[in-house]
């Protein structure tokens, strides 16, 4: 049918628009993203290349099969490339490329599709797909290759190229991550390297600079929420200060809390997806100190080294909840009245 | 389809609805507890259905000859009854004849007490038709569940441990998927059977009405 112009448009308001549509949102995450894949290829070598994109791949491959029949295809709005990206980078860099392509698989089919596409997911697929993974394959997703050093950028890790449904064959030279350090043989790593990101680790967690000055120019422009980084990395440094003052030979430096881990990359990329959390601003502030402080919990007293990616799943779960308690008070309605 | 069952080319089909068209797991969405429990291996899963296969056939059979002698309001606890007889039967059978998995199964052998595939066979069926007909049904019901039983167990046991029946399938450097052999993965497995049904549902045009399922929930 011939699409006809309309002089006179009646609809309801709002009628101006900031022109922000869920594709523009999604690539200015994705630009954002490429800094910190390039990073990862620097430290990591061109392996980490690879992981990225198969786990990209299989995720995409899920998207376009569950909606191939839908008329508005929804691989336009790269939210499948994204949730790869954000998948990608959090593995390590070691890891076999058909684990990465079935994390990729797990996070789209069960984190997104199966939900009714996107918006309507109560899990951050792309950490969806990390703790399936991690539950499915623990001794591979917890192999953080150290990063090559002089190896030269395109050299890969044996790993890497692993037959499908095989174990990974050799021996990785495997480094030890600064928190696992810091919770099996109570060695603290300088701050300063964490800060850097010469650290072992998944590609997205080493380097806390990078992802500093990413987090700042995504909320200048407005991309993500400033709050919810703010309540959670603010809740942690808080928390883990007061148990530093407590007893500070057992307990880690608040800087080195923040600093470690998927910690700033979950703070940045994750825990700021739209979908998963809270509409309010001060159901934002809950959503990020509620992880703030799951996270310090399982750092300090949990069995894992790392416990950011279940601090993020665990608030999703709630985030209904939050929006429901934290609803603004419309104007005009629910105003106390005097002597009641 | 409670009344005019007596008709015996009713029989193929009373046998029959409870394997596929009203299959108690995968379309009524019944008996979770041992479906999600026990799942993990194919073996458990066998021995499980077949322990509810004898279960299930022997108090339908017995339920239907004598529930002209129940009292309407006792009758809940008569069945019990004479579910929890055959379970302790089967219970120390178990023991007898494979007691590693007796072991392994636990708690869920004394728990096919209170599957509500067998409580609600007897109530929606059996307690109204001949014996003849309480057995086709009952056998189909779990045959039906023993059916998905073992395709959730084949399923996690194929991935998790890379074997069927404990039977390498992959060779040694199968990397095991450990999810799939823990609680999670009975639930993964089970989701996505459930949801490739309703594809199939979906995809196919309905040729009659799905009768409303008059079992108990639980």
């Amino acid at each position: 049918m011939e699409k006809q112009k309309q002089k006179l448009i009646v609809q309801a308001a709002p009628y101006l628009s900031h022109g922000i549509t869920a594709p523009k949102a999604m690539l200015d995450i994705i630009y954002a993203l490429i800094p910190v894949a390039l990073l990862s290829v620097w430290f990591f070598g061109i392996s980490s290349l690879w992981v990225i994109i198969s786990a990209t791949l299989g995720g995409v491959l899920v998207e376009w099969l569950f909606n191939r029949e839908r008329a508005d295809n929804p691989l336009k709005d790269g939210s499948a490339i994204l949730t790869g990206l954000l998948l990608g980078l959090t593995l390590p860099a070691g890891l076999p490329l058909w684990m990465a392509f079935l994390g990729g698989v797990v996070a789209i089919g069960l984190g997104k599709t199966v939900w009714g596409g996107l918006g309507n997911n109560l899990f951050n697929p792309a950490l969806l797909g990390r703790a399936f993974l991690l539950g499915n394959f623990p001794i591979a997703m917890t192999t953080w290759p150290a990063p090559i050093g002089d190896a030269g950028i395109f050299s890969v890790y044996p790993s890497t190229f692993t037959w499908p449904f095989m174990q990974v064959a050799t021996d990785s030279v495997s480094g030890a991550t600064p928190l696992n350090l810091m919770k099996f043989q109570h060695q603290f790593t300088d701050v300063g390297s964490l800060f850097i990101g010469n650290v072992s680790g998944s590609y997205g967690e080493t380097s806390a600079l990078l992802l500093l000055v990413i987090g700042g120019v995504l909320i200048l422009r407005r991309s993500i929420d400033w709050r919810i980084p703010a309540a959670l990395l603010g809740s942690v440094f808080v928390l883990s200060l007061i148990f530093f003052m407590v007893d500070s030979r057992l307990y880690p430096n608040p800087f080195f809390m923040l600093f470690s881990g998927g910690l700033m990359f979950a703070a940045v990329f994750m825990a700021t997806d739209p979908v998963t959390s809270p509409l309010t601003p001060k159901g934002a502030w809950i959503f990020g100190i509620g992880m703030g402080a799951i996270t310090v919990l399982i750092r300090l007293f949990g069995g894992l080294p790392e416990g950011v990616m279940y601090a993020v799943l665990l608030m999703n779960a709630t985030v209904p909840l939050i929006d429901k308690i934290s609803q603004p008070r419309a104007f005009g309605h629910g105003l106390k009245k005097d002597g009641q | 389809m409670l009344t005019q069952n007596s008709a015996p080319d009713n029989a193929y089909d009373e046998f029959i609805k409870g394997v596929w068209r009203e299959n108690p797991v995968f379309v009524q969405v019944l008996g979770m507890c041992p479906t999600l429990a026990v799942t993990n291996s194919a073996m458990n899963a066998l021995v499980m259905g077949l322990a509810t296969f004898f279960v299930l056939t022997g108090s339908s059979a017995l339920v239907s000859s004598v529930k002209d002698w129940i009292p309407k309001q006792v009758r809940i606890s008569c069945y019990v009854i004479i579910i929890a007889t055959f379970v302790t039967v089967i219970d120390y059978t178990l023991l007898a004849l494979v007691p590693k998995i007796h072991k392994e199964l636990g708690a869920f052998i004394p728990l096919i007490v209170v599957n509500c595939i067998i409580l609600g066979r007897q109530e929606a069926f059996a307690s109204k038709n001949t014996v003849y007909l309480s057995v086709l049904d009952a056998m189909g019901s779990s045959i039906g569940f023993l059916f998905a039983l073992l395709a959730l167990g084949g399923l996690r046991e194929i991935l998790g441990v890379g074997a069927l029946f404990g039977v390498n399938l992959f060779g040694e450097h199968y990397e095991p998927w450990v999810i799939m052999v823990l609680p999670p993965g009975g639930f993964l497995v089970l989701g996505l059977i459930l949801l490739f049904f309703n594809w199939f549902k979906a995809r196919k045009p309905e040729k009659s009405l799905n009768p409303a399922l008059e079992t108990p929930h639980g």
